[in-house]
C-alpha cells in the first residue's frame, strides 16, 4: 500500500507548464472522501481527474450474507444525510418482490418523514454551500431545525442519524403523541426560518457572484451523464421519481416541480430551496390527510403481511400463529419469491434504485444500488473545464456529493 | 399499542446557574502572591482548554460531528473553537466514519504530519473496530495504522458522547507527565506502528 | 398510441429478429436478452428510433451465476424513456474465461464509472473503454471480489474470531 499512489505526475513533468494539484482525500472542501487532480494553468483547471473508493465499504456484497429485513441498516449508510429515504425505498423494493400491500395511512407516514428527510439532506447541502462561499452564519442558524427533525425521528424510530426506520410492511409502532407534537411545531416554526435563509443568501451580491455562471450544465450533457435530481432539474428537466413512477401514494398529493434553467450552482441552490417549499406543503398534506381519518383506520401503522411483518410481541406470548410466524421470520423459513425487481426512489440527490434478484432463499442473490451521487460525479470534469479553483470548489459543494452514497 | 410518552415532552428550561463551570486550579503549595504547582499540571491546563481538533469526517459520523460544532451541542465550549484542516497545526485528529483499506495510508499520513505532543480519537464504530463493515475493503479499526488515545463507541455516537470521548481526552491531556513524549514506552508505541 | 411494452418487443423482433430472447415482464418491466455482441447496436436502435427513444442509461451493472457454464456473467442495463415513461432491462451475458463485452461509452457518458465498477467487481472487460481500471478497490487487488467464489471478510485479519460467527475456514480459493 504505496504512498505515492495519491499523487501522479503526468510524463515530462519538468517541461509542462500546469500545476498539479492534490485535493486530496482529506480536506475541508471535500464533504467526504473522493480526491480529485487538477490540472491548473494559473488559477483557470485545465483538466480535473477523480478518484473514489475511499469508503468503499463493499455494501452490495455484505447484503447477500443478510436476510432483508436486516439490510435495512445497510441502506441507511449510504446518503446518510437523509437515511429514510434510503430505508423506506428499500422497504418499498421488498414490498414490491414480496407482494405487500401497504395501506394508505402507512404511506402517508412515509411520505412525511421521507420529506422530512429531503428537507434535512437540502438543509446540510445548501448551507455548506453557504460555508464553502465563507457564510458561515446560515449553516449554524439552520442546524437547530435540522435538531428538530433528528428528535422527531427520535420519536419514530429512536435514532437520530442512521434510522433503520420502519419495517417491510410498514412501521415498528406508531407514531407517539410526541412525535405529532414536536412535528406540529416543525410545521409552525420552520417556514420563517426557511424564509430567513433565503433572505441571507438569494438576493445576496456576493453569493450571487459567486455561484452564478460556476459549473453549468446543459439538459442534454446532463441526461446523457446520467444526473437525475436536483442537479437535473437545474439543468431544465423537470424529471421527479415521485411523479412519473409515484411510489407509496404519492400521486394522492399536488406538489410542484422546481426546475432551473443553466444548470449552475445557484440554479442548484435556488432547485433545491424550492423543493424544500414542496416539501413542507407535501407535509401539510399528508398531515391534514392523516388526521382526517377516523376509526381503525387512523390506528393502522403496518400491512396485514404476518409472513413478513413480526407480530407483537405479547401476541408472540399468547397466541400460537404469532409464534409459529414470529420463528418463520427470524430463523428465515418464511418463502421469498424468487424473481428480480428494479425500484427507485426519488432520494436527496436524485434517483436512488435498488436493483434486488432473489434466488428464493433468505438472503438477496444479488442487490445493486443505483447510486446517483456516483453517477454525476463523472461530470466533475466537464463541469470545471475553463473554472477557477474557487468555482471547482464551490461546484463540488453544490452538486451535494456524500461520499458513502458514491462507493457504497 | 403505543407506550405513552414520558419523557422530554415537557422540556426543562435552562438555568444559568447550572450551566456555570470553573476550571479548576491545579493541586498546589499557596503563600502570600504566589501559587506553586507542577509544570505538567499548568502546561496540561492550558492545553486541555485550548484543544485545536482536526476532523477526518469520512462518513456518517461526520455529519453527528457537524451537529456537535453546530449551536446545539456546541463543541466550541470546551476550547475546540478552531478547527483546523492542516494537521500540523492540530492537537487532536478526530477519526469519524468508516476508514477503507484505501484510506489507511491517508490516516497515516496525517498522523506523521502532525507535531507532537498529539492525540488521536476514534469516534463511532467504524474508526474503532471497523463496526458493522467485516468486510474485505474496510480496516477494522484505525488502530492497525495510528496509536488511539480515546475510543467513542456509537453508530453513530451521539453528540453528548462525542462530547464525551472529547473530556476523556481532555483528562488525557490535562494529566500527562512532560516526559512522556520522550519515554522509551513511547517511542516502543510508536516502533510498533512503524512510525519513527 | 401510446408506447407499451407490446409495441417495443414487437419492434425489437422486427429489428433482430430471432437473435433476442428470454422476453419476460417481471413486474412490469419489460425485460429480454441479447447476444453479448449485439449490446452496443441493441442500444443504438433503442436510442436512435423516433418512437423507442430510450435515450437514459438508469443502471449498468453485472450478475454472477457460477453454475452456468459459459454464462457466467450477466451484464444488466436498465434503460429509461423519460418522455414516454417507459423503462427496460436487457441482460448480456458472457463467459468468466473471456469476458469481454462492447463498451457503451460513447454512446452514453454515465457508463464510464459504470462499467469501471462492473470491472472491479467482476471482471467483465468492456472492449473500447477509454479508462478500464479500478475504481471503488484498491488499484493492487488481484481478484474480483463480487464472484461468488471470494469471501466477504478479509481472512487477513486477527482481531475477529470467525468461529464466534458461525463460520468455518474457507476453502483454499483465495
Amino acid at each position: 500500500m504505496s504512498t505515492e499512489q495519491h499523487i501522479k505526475l503526468r510524463e515530462g513533468s519538468i517541461e509542462k507548464t500546469t500545476t498539479t494539484l492534490n485535493l486530496g482525500p482529506t480536506h475541508p472542501a471535500t464533504h467526504g472522501v473522493f480526491q480529485n487532480i487538477l490540472e491548473l494553468d494559473g488559477e483557470r483547471i485545465v483538466s480535473a481527474e477523480q478518484t473514489v473508493g475511499y469508503i468503499h465499504r463493499a455494501f452490495e456484497k455484505l447484503a447477500e450474507r443478510r436476510p432483508l429485513y436486516q439490510i435495512t441498516t445497510l441502506t441507511d449508510r449510504l446518503n446518510y444525510c437523509s437515511s429514510p429515504i434510503n430505508n423506506m425505498g428499500w422497504h418499498l423494493t421488498c414490498e414490491k418482490l414480496l407482494g405487500v400491500k401497504t395501506p394508505k395511512r402507512v404511506d402517508y407516514l412515509r411520505v412525511i418523514i421521507m420529506e422530512l428527510s429531503r428537507i434535512s439532506d437540502h438543509l446540510i447541502c445548501n448551507s455548506v454551500v453557504g460555508v464553502d462561499s465563507g457564510a458561515f452564519t446560515g449553516f449554524l442558524y439552520v442546524m437547530q431545525y435540522r435538531e428538530l427533525i433528528y428528535e422527531i425521528y427520535e420519536e419514530v424510530c429512536g435514532s437520530r442519524l442512521t434510522t433503520n426506520m420502519g419495517r417491510i410492511g410498514g412501521f415498528e409502532r406508531n407514531f407517539t403523541a410526541a412525535a405529532w407534537e414536536k412535528l406540529e411545531k416543525f410545521m409552525a416554526e420552520y417556514p420563517a426560518v426557511l424564509k430567513e435563509f433565503e433572505n441571507l443568501f438569494n438576493r445576496n451580491r456576493i453569493f450571487m457572484e459567486r455561484t452564478i455562471g460556476a459549473g453549468p450544465i446543459s439538459a442534454e450533457r446532463a441526461l446523457n451523464y446520467g444526473f437525475t435530481g436536483p442537479n437535473l432539474r437545474a439543468a431544465g428537466v423537470d424529471y421527479d421519481v415521485r411523479v412519473h413512477t409515484p411510489y407509496s401514494s404519492y400521486e394522492d398529493f399536488s406538489f410542484d416541480i422546481p426546475v432551473g434553467s443553466t444548470g449552475d450552482c445557484y440554479d442548484r441552490f435556488l432547485v433545491r430551496n424550492g423543493e424544500m417549499w414542496q416539501s413542507l406543503r407535501i407535509i401539510e398534506q399528508a398531515y391534514r390527510k392523516i388526521q382526517d381519518m377516523k376509526g381503525a383506520e387512523a390506528e393502522v401503522y403496518h400491512a396485514d403481511a404476518p409472513e413478513y411483518y413480526l407480530p407483537a410481541k405479547s401476541d408472540v406470548y399468547t397466541k400460537m400463529e404469532a409464534l409459529i410466524w414470529h420463528f418463520k421470520i427470524v430463523m428465515g423459513e418464511t418463502d421469498i419469491p424468487p424473481g428480480e425487481v428494479y425500484q427507485a426512489v426519488e432520494g436527496g440527490n436524485g434517483e436512488l434504485g435498488f436493483y434486488l434478484i432473489s434466488d428464493g432463499g433468505r438472503t438477496p442473490y444479488r442487490l445493486h444500488f443505483r447510486r446517483p451521487c456516483f453517477i454525476y460525479y463523472q461530470a466533475y470534469s466537464e463541469l470545471t473545464k475553463g473554472a477557477m479553483l474557487s468555482d471547482a470548489i464551490i461546484v463540488m459543494s453544490s452538486l451535494n456529493l456524500i461520499a458513502g452514497e458514491m462507493d457504497a | 399499542m403505543a407506550r405513552p410518552v414520558r419523557f422530554n415532552i415537557h422540556p426543562i428550561q435552562a438555568d444559568i446557574k447550572d450551566n456555570i463551570s470553573l476550571a479548576n486550579m491545579p493541586e498546589g503549595y499557596t503563600g502570600e502572591g504566589f501559587f506553586t504547582t507542577k509544570l505538567s499540571d499548568v502546561v496540561g491546563l492550558a492545553r486541555k482548554n485550548s484543544l485545536w481538533p482536526m476532523p477526518f469526517a469520512t462518513s456518517c459520523c461526520g455529519i453527528e460531528f457537524m451537529a456537535t460544532m453546530a449551536s446545539h451541542y456546541d463543541l466550541a465550549r470546551f476550547g475546540a473553537e478552531r478547527l483546523g484542516f492542516s494537521p500540523r497545526q492540530c492537537d487532536l485528529l478526530m477519526v469519524m466514519g468508516t476508514i477503507a483499506k484505501k484510506m489507511g495510508p491517508v490516516v497515516k499520513q496525517v498522523y506523521l504530519q502532525m507535531a507532537e505532543p498529539r492525540w488521536v480519537m476514534a469516534v463511532g464504530a467504524c474508526a474503532s473496530s471497523g463496526g458493522i463493515f467485516d468486510t474485505y475493503s474496510v480496516l477494522q479499526g484505525i488502530d492497525q495504522v495510528v496509536p488511539v488515545d480515546v475510543y467513542v463507541p456509537g453508530c453513530p455516537p451521539r453528540p453528548e458522547a462525542i462530547l464525551d470521548g472529547f473530556m476523556r481526552i481532555q483528562d488525557l491531556v490535562g494529566q500527562e507527565s512532560i516526559r512522556r513524549r520522550n519515554s522509551d514506552q513511547y517511542k516502543g508505541l510508536l516502533q510498533s506502528y512503524g512510525i519513527q | 398510441m401510446a408506447l407499451t411494452n407490446e409495441t417495443i418487443k414487437d419492434r425489437l423482433i422486427t429489428k433482430f429478429g430471432e437473435q433476442l430472447s428470454h422476453f419476460e415482464e417481471p413486474y412490469g418491466l419489460l425485460t429480454f436478452e441479447a447476444p453479448k455482441d449485439l449490446n452496443l447496436k441493441v442500444m443504438q436502435f433503442l436510442f436512435d428510433d423516433e418512437e423507442l427513444r430510450f435515450q437514459f442509461l438508469t443502471d449498468l451493472t453485472a450478475v454472477h451465476y457460477p453454475d452456468q457454464k459459459g454464462r457466467e456473467l450477466a451484464v444488466v442495463y436498465h434503460l429509461h424513456n423519460l418522455t414516454d415513461n417507459i423503462r427496460l432491462r436487457f441482460k448480456v451475458f458472457t463467459s468468466s474465461e473471456q469476458p469481454d463485452v462492447f463498451t457503451a461509452t460513447q454512446l452514453y457518458s454515465s457508463a464510464n464509472w459504470m462499467e469501471r465498477e462492473t470491472y472491479d467487481f467482476f471482471g467483465v472487460n468492456f472492449v473500447g473503454h477509454p479508462n478500464l481500471k479500478r475504481i471503488l478497490n484498491v488499484d493492487e487487488m488481484e481478484y474480483f471480489p463480487l464472484r461468488k467464489e471470494f469471501p466477504l471478510e478479509d481472512q487477513t485479519r486477527i482481531d475477529k474470531d470467525d468461529s464466534m460467527f458461525g463460520r468455518g475456514p474457507l476453502p483454499a480459493t483465495v
